[in-house]
C-alpha cells in the first residue's frame, strides 16, 4: 500500500505549506481542520487559539498557517513549552467568557498536561456549574514512522475521564463539521486529529460556514451484509481498503466509523451488528482496555442474541509504539490482518 | 526555622505594625476609619467561624476541614484589597478570603460537609473560584482568567492563593513565567505558613519564595503575613499595578498555621509546641486590635460587638449546615457536562431505571 510508505516530513515539523482546496472543491483533512478554525474565529470573536509554534510558524503541521496575519497575536497566541499551563490558561480564559482552542503539537504531549486535563478541566463543571467551552486539539496516531513519542493514541485516557468529550474523525468533512461543533459546545472536548490522514485523504468538503457534524454520532461509511467492522480514525481507511479486497472474495463488509469516542454512539453500532451478526472491532489504541474493549463489551451485553460469532478485536499490543518501520508494521493491524480477521468471522 | 522573626536573610519583609501593635512603618494604607474597622471585623468573624468548623468536624458534622487560624490577616488583608469584578482563585484553606468576597459560608462549607463537590456558590457571581484541591493548578487558571480580562479590555485582575508547598509544583513555575510573558493582570499570593503538612519551609526551598519573582520578570514582595495592614498595602499595590497594565506580582506572606494541616492531621508528630507558642504570641488579631484601639479608630466595644456578631452568625451557619440533608443518590450523574451526553444518560438509566 503505497500510501503507507515512508514520507519525508510526515511526522510534522516540515515547511511544506498547508495547501489549498482543489478546483473541484476537494480539501484535505488538514485544510478542512484549518477551515473549521478559521470560520469559527470569523464567526465568534470569543474563539482564540493558543499553543506552541502556532503563530509565525503556523503550527508543526501548518494547521494555523496564515492565522496570525488575519487574527493577530492576541487570538493566535504562541505559548512557551508548558502543556499544563496551556490547558490551565484555557480553563481560566473560558471562565472569563472565552472559547479557547488549544493546539498540542502532538497529542502525545497531552500527557504533560494530564493533571490539568483530567483533574481540573474534566471536573470543573461538576464542581462548580461553570461550563468550560475548551477544545484541546492535536495530532494523534501512528503509521507515519514518527516514533513512540509522536504516534500515541491517547483517546482511552480521556474517554475514561469524566467530563470530557473525545472526538477522532477519519474524514475531512467530519473533521471540519465536528471541530466546529466542538468549538460551539459548552463542554471540554478533546479533538484528536490523525496525522496519517492530514495530507493523504481529501474529499469535497462543505463550504457553508454553519455546516456542522453532531458530536456523538457514528456513521456507516460502507454498507455491507456479512460482517461489521467498527473502527475510527486512520484504521477506517485501512478497513475500507480491506473491504475492497474482501468484496473480491465474496464477503460483504459494513464499516461503522465511530467518529466520536465519548459519548459513544452505541445505537449505530448495535444496528449494524443486528444486520450482520458478526463484528470486528478495529482500533488503534492499545488492545488491553483500549476503546474497542468498551465497544466489544457493549456489543456483548446488548446484542448477544444477534451474534453468530464471538466479538473479535484487532488492535495493537500493549507495547510502546516502535520507531522501526518493520516493528511499527508489526505493531499496527495491517490490511491483510483485517482481511484475515473478517474471513475468520465470516467462516464462523 | 520557619518563624518570621528569622527573616535575617537579607531579603526585606514589609511590615506596618510590630507584634505589639506599635506602628513600625507607614500605616496610611488608603483606608478610611470604616475600612480599617472592617478588617478587624472580618478577622474576628473568620476566626470564630474557623473554630466553629473545627468543632463541627469533631462532632461529625463536617467530613474534613483545613483550618486557617493564624492566617486571618494574610487572607483578609489581601481579599479586602480587591474590587468586586476581580476574581479569586483559592486553594482549599481560604474560607476567610471567601467570606470577605461575600461567599455564603454555608454554601462554601457544603464541600467540607460532603454534600456537594465544590460548594454550590456561583464562582462567577461571587468572584471566587471553586475550592481547588489539586495543588497549584489554580495558579494557572488565574493566569488564564487574567489573560481573558486583559483581552476584554477590562481592568479587573485575578488573585490566586497558594501555599509554601504549592511553590514547589511545576505549575507555580509555569504560571509565573506565563503571567510575566503575557503581562497578565494577576497576583500570585503565597501564604507561607511554615509547613507543607509535615515538611517545614527550610526543607522545601533555600531562598525566599518572593525572591524568585525577578527571575520571572515581575516584582516580588515579602510581607509580614500577620500584619493585616502590610498585607493590604502590598496587595493594593499589586492590584494597582495589574489595573494599570503593568502585569503580575508575586507576594509572599509569612504567616503560620496554628492548627493542623487538616482535621485528619496531628501536627504534634512533626513540630514543637514551643514553635506554635511563639507564633501564638504574634497573633494577627491581637496585634491589629491593639493598633486600632491605640489610634482611637476602634474601642473595646467595637471588638466586643464583632465578637457578639460572630457568635450569632456562626450559630446560624451551624444550624443551616446541620440541617442540610444528603443529596439524592441520583445526583451522582448530574453536572458532569453542561448537557448530559447519551453515554451518561444511558448509565443513569441503567442505574436508576429512568428515575
Amino acid at each position: 500500500m503505497s500510501a503507507r510508505t515512508l514520507e519525508a516530513g510526515a511526522a510534522g515539523h516540515g515547511a511544506e505549506p498547508r495547501g489549498k482546496r482543489t478546483e473541484a472543491g476537494e480539501a484535505t483533512y488538514l485544510i478542512a481542520i484549518a477551515e473549521a478554525l478559521w470560520e469559527e474565529m470569523e464567526r465568534d470573536e470569543r474563539v482564540f487559539l493558543l499553543g506552541e509554534d502556532i503563530g509565525v510558524y503556523g503550527g508543526a503541521f501548518k494547521v494555523t498557517e496564515g492565522f496570525l496575519e488575519r487574527f493577530g497575536p492576541e487570538r493566535v497566541m504562541d505559548t512557551p513549552i508548558a502543556e499544563e499551563t496551556i490547558t490551565g490558561i484555557a480553563i481560566g480564559a473560558a471562565m472569563e467568557g472565552f472559547r479557547p482552542v488549544a493546539e498540542f503539537q502532538y497529542a502525545d504531549f497531552m500527557s504533560s498536561g494530564f493533571d490539568m486535563i483530567t483533574t481540573a478541566l474534566g471536573r470543573y463543571h461538576y464542581r462548580s456549574g461553570v461550563p468550560l467551552p475548551v477544545v484541546l486539539r492535536g495530532p494523534s496516531g501512528g503509521g507515519v514512522r514518527a516514533s513512540s513519542f509522536h504516534s500515541f493514541n491517547p483517546e482511552p485516557w480521556f474517554a475514561h475521564s469524566p467530563g470530557l468529550k473525545v472526538i477522532c474523525p477519519a474524514f475531512p468533512t467530519d473533521a471540519k463539521g465536528l471541530l466546529k461543533s466542538a468549538i460551539r459546545d459548552d463542554n471540554p472536548v478533546i479533538f484528536l486529529e490523525h496525522k496519517w490522514i492530514y495530507r493523504r485523504i481529501k474529499e469535497v468538503v462543505p463550504e457553508d460556514p454553519d455546516f456542522l457534524v453532531p458530536i456523538g454520532r457514528a456513521r456507516v461509511v460502507r454498507e455491507g451484509s456479512d460482517v461489521s467492522i467498527v473502527s475510527y480514525g486512520m484504521l477506517v481507511h485501512w478497513a475500507l481498503e480491506a473491504a475492497e479486497q474482501l468484496e473480491g472474495r465474496g464477503i460483504s463488509a459494513e464499516i461503522v466509523d465511530l467518529r466520536t469516542i465519548q459519548p459513544l454512539d452505541t445505537e449505530t453500532v448495535l444496528r449494524s451488528v443486528e444486520k450482520t451478526s458478526r463484528v470486528l472491532v478495529l482500533y488503534e489504541s492499545h488492545r488491553f482496555l483500549g476503546v474497542g474493549a468498551e465497544v466489544a463489551a457493549q456489543i456483548a451485553e446488548e446484542a448477544f442474541e444477534h451474534l453468530d460469532a464471538p466479538v473479535m478485536r484487532l488492535a495493537p499490543p500493549n507495547v510502546p509504539i516502535p520507531f522501526s518501520p518493520t516493528l511499527e508494521d508489526a505493531y499496527l493491524p495491517q490490511v491483510p490482518d483485517i482481511v484475515a480477521a473478517v474471513e475468520r468471522l465470516a467462516a464462523w | 526555622m520557619s518563624a518570621p522573626e528569622t527573616t535575617d536573610d537579607g531579603f526585606p519583609t514589609l511590615r506596618c505594625l510590630a507584634p505589639d501593635g506599635t506602628p513600625v512603618g507607614d500605616v496610611e494604607v488608603g483606608l478610611d476609619e470604616e475600612g480599617l474597622r472592617a478588617l478587624l471585623r472580618w478577622m474576628i468573624l473568620a476566626r470564630r467561624l474557623d473554630r466553629e468548623c473545627m468543632a463541627l468536624q469533631r462532632q461529625g458534622e463536617l467530613t474534613v476541614y483545613p483550618p486557617f487560624e493564624g492566617q486571618e490577616a494574610a487572607q483578609v488583608g489581601s481579599a479586602a484589597a480587591l474590587g468586586p469584578r476581580d476574581m479569586v482563585f483559592p486553594s482549599f484553606r481560604e474560607l476567610a478570603a471567601a467570606i470577605v468576597r461575600g461567599v455564603d459560608a454555608v454554601e462554601y462549607l457544603q464541600y467540607h460537609r460532603g454534600t456537594w463537590h465544590g460548594g454550590p456558590y456561583d464562582p462567577l457571581a461571587t468572584g471566587f473560584a471553586p475550592i481547588c484541591v489539586p495543588v497549584a493548578t489554580q495558579l494557572v487558571h488565574a493566569v488564564g482568567w487574567a489573560l481573558g480580562a486583559k483581552l476584554d479590555g477590562s481592568d479587573a485582575c485575578a488573585l490566586a492563593y497558594f501555599g509554601d508547598g504549592a511553590a514547589s509544583e511545576g505549575d507555580f513555575h509555569e504560571a509565573a513565567n506565563l503571567a510575566a510573558v503575557f503581562r497578565a493582570p494577576v497576583i500570585l499570593f503565597c501564604q507561607n505558613n511554615g509547613w507543607a503538612i509535615s515538611v517545614p519551609s527550610r526543607a522545601q526551598f533555600a531562598a525566599p519564595i518572593a525572591a524568585r519573582a525577578p527571575g520571572y520578570g515581575m516584582p516580588g514582595v515579602r510581607v509580614d503575613g500577620n500584619d493585616v495592614l502590610a498585607v493590604y498595602r502590598a496587595t493594593r499595590q499589586a492590584v494597582e499595578r495589574a489595573r494599570a497594565g503593568d502585569g503580575p506580582s508575586l507576594i509572599e506572606a509569612l504567616t503560620y498555621r496554628i492548627g493542623p494541616h487538616t482535621t485528619a492531621d496531628d501536627p504534634t508528630r512533626y513540630r514543637d509546641e514551643a514553635e506554635v507558642e511563639r507564633w501564638r504570641a504574634l497573633d494577627p488579631i491581637v496585634r491589629y486590635r491593639r493598633f486600632l484601639e491605640a489610634v482611637g479608630v476602634a474601642d473595646a466595644g467595637f471588638a466586643a460587638a464583632c465578637e457578639a456578631e460572630a457568635e450569632a452568625w456562626v450559630g446560624t451557619v451551624r444550624a443551616e449546615l446541620v440541617a442540610l440533608g444528603a443529596p439524592p443518590a441520583s445526583e451522582v450523574f448530574d453536572h458532569v457536562f453542561a448537557e448530559p451526553p447519551a453515554t451518561l444518560r444511558r448509565q443513569r438509566e441503567e442505574a436508576l431505571g429512568g428515575a
